[in-house]
């Protein structure tokens, strides 16, 4: 028997001015599944990333298949400090990023993330793991994000 | 009601939601300690238009993982995959018939946490073949594979009322996790 609507909207803010990162902390654990969806100018060519917790240490890693100037590419980074979930040189236009905690309440397992990142000049489809098995509390992106970005959270509830 | 919630940025304009949409949660699945060699959800309502099954998913062994609908075994199923494993970005069509199903994603190893995203369109058309796109991986901190899915189930048009999630050989083992959600159109 269904549940009901369980895709809620959680939060969401604009930008009133240039930020190097954007933080949702109490992240109810109420939810199955966390979805960050991110429209984002860069205020200089540069990447957006994600770290949960206020975890900046070497505890994340991550897989990325990658489109840039014509070329697809495969790459992989270890023992990182943030994921990226996306990438553009380009100033001017929005970058679309979603970003998935996947059952980020739990306590057993290590999280998986999974994100797109979609802007003019570079596309890319990433897996990443925190390798820490707390519940997700707080989340960060983090970037050199301009003015009239806009951050939205939302949660997704399984039966 | 919308839950408590902290937000902060260097100068953000916010607002919290209530609730509203057209996504429902229709089933879950947890796998115990035993491990299970598949997951179905049968009697699958028809009242959507969409479905979507999120996952995060350990398994027995590394294995790749398919999708089959209404108990069909047969070849009918299509398959397209762009995925990186890291060092190279590879489009192939790897599975076609050989696993009867849609090949979604490939796990590594029992330490792997996979997870994934599957939306299934317009499951209950009887005058369409069914199309699947696919969203998931898992990254292992040196090893892991990003994909990116197509498949098709090409049997006499009919509306999806089961799904199975097998690993082809291995089981899916203790939280695997396993959702299932409807989306409604107008």
């Amino acid at each position: 028997m269904p549940a009901g609507n369980t895709y809620e909207a959680i939060a969401t803010t604009t930008l009133g001015s240039n930020a190097g990162s954007v933080t949702f902390s109490s992240v109810p654990g109420t939810y199955t599944d966390i979805v960050a969806i991110c429209s984002i100018k860069l205020s200089s060519g540069s990447t957006i990333y994600t770290q949960v917790n206020a975890d900046n240490g070497n505890n994340y890693s991550s897989t990325g298949l990658n489109g840039e100037a014509g070329v697809a590419s495969s790459s992989s980074n270890s023992n990182i400090n943030s994921p990226l979930f996306g990438y553009s040189g380009n100033t001017t236009d929005f970058n679309n990023c979603i970003i998935q905690y996947m059952n980020y309440a739990n306590t057993t397992t290590n999280k998986t993330i999974l994100g797109r990142g979609n802007a003019s000049d570079y596309v890319t489809a990433r897996v990443a793991l925190w390798r820490n098995t707390a519940a997700i509390t707080e989340i960060k992106i983090l970037g050199s994000f301009a003015t009239g970005s806009t951050f939205s959270l939302y949660g997704i509830k399984a039966a | 009601m919308a839950p408590i919630l902290g937000i902060y940025a260097s100068q953000i304009s916010g607002h919290l939601f209530a609730p509203s949409g057209a996504y429902d949660s229709i089933a879950t699945t947890t796998v115990g300690a035993g491990g299970v060699s598949s997951v179905t959800f049968s009697s699958i309502p028809s009242t959507y238009t969409h479905l979507q099954v999120r996952f995060i998913s350990k398994l027995s062994a590394g294995d790749d993982v398919i999708m089959r609908f209404n108990g069909d075994t047969a070849n009918n199923y299509w398959n397209h995959i762009l995925y990186g494993n890291g060092s190279s970005a590879t489009a192939s069509v790897p599975f076609s018939g050989a696993y009867s199903g849609i090949a979604l994603y490939y796990t590594g190893s029992t330490a792997s946490v996979a997870g994934g995203v599957i939306d299934v369109l317009d499951y209950t058309s009887t005058s369409k073949n069914k199309t699947v796109r696919f969203l998931g991986g898992y990254d292992d901190n040196g090893s892991g594979n990003i994909d990116l899915a197509s498949g098709s189930w090409s049997a006499t048009p009919a509306a999806i009322n089961s799904i199975v999630i097998k690993p082809v050989s291995a089981n899916f083992a203790q939280y695997t996790q396993i959702a299932l959600y409807g989306i409604r159109g107008n």
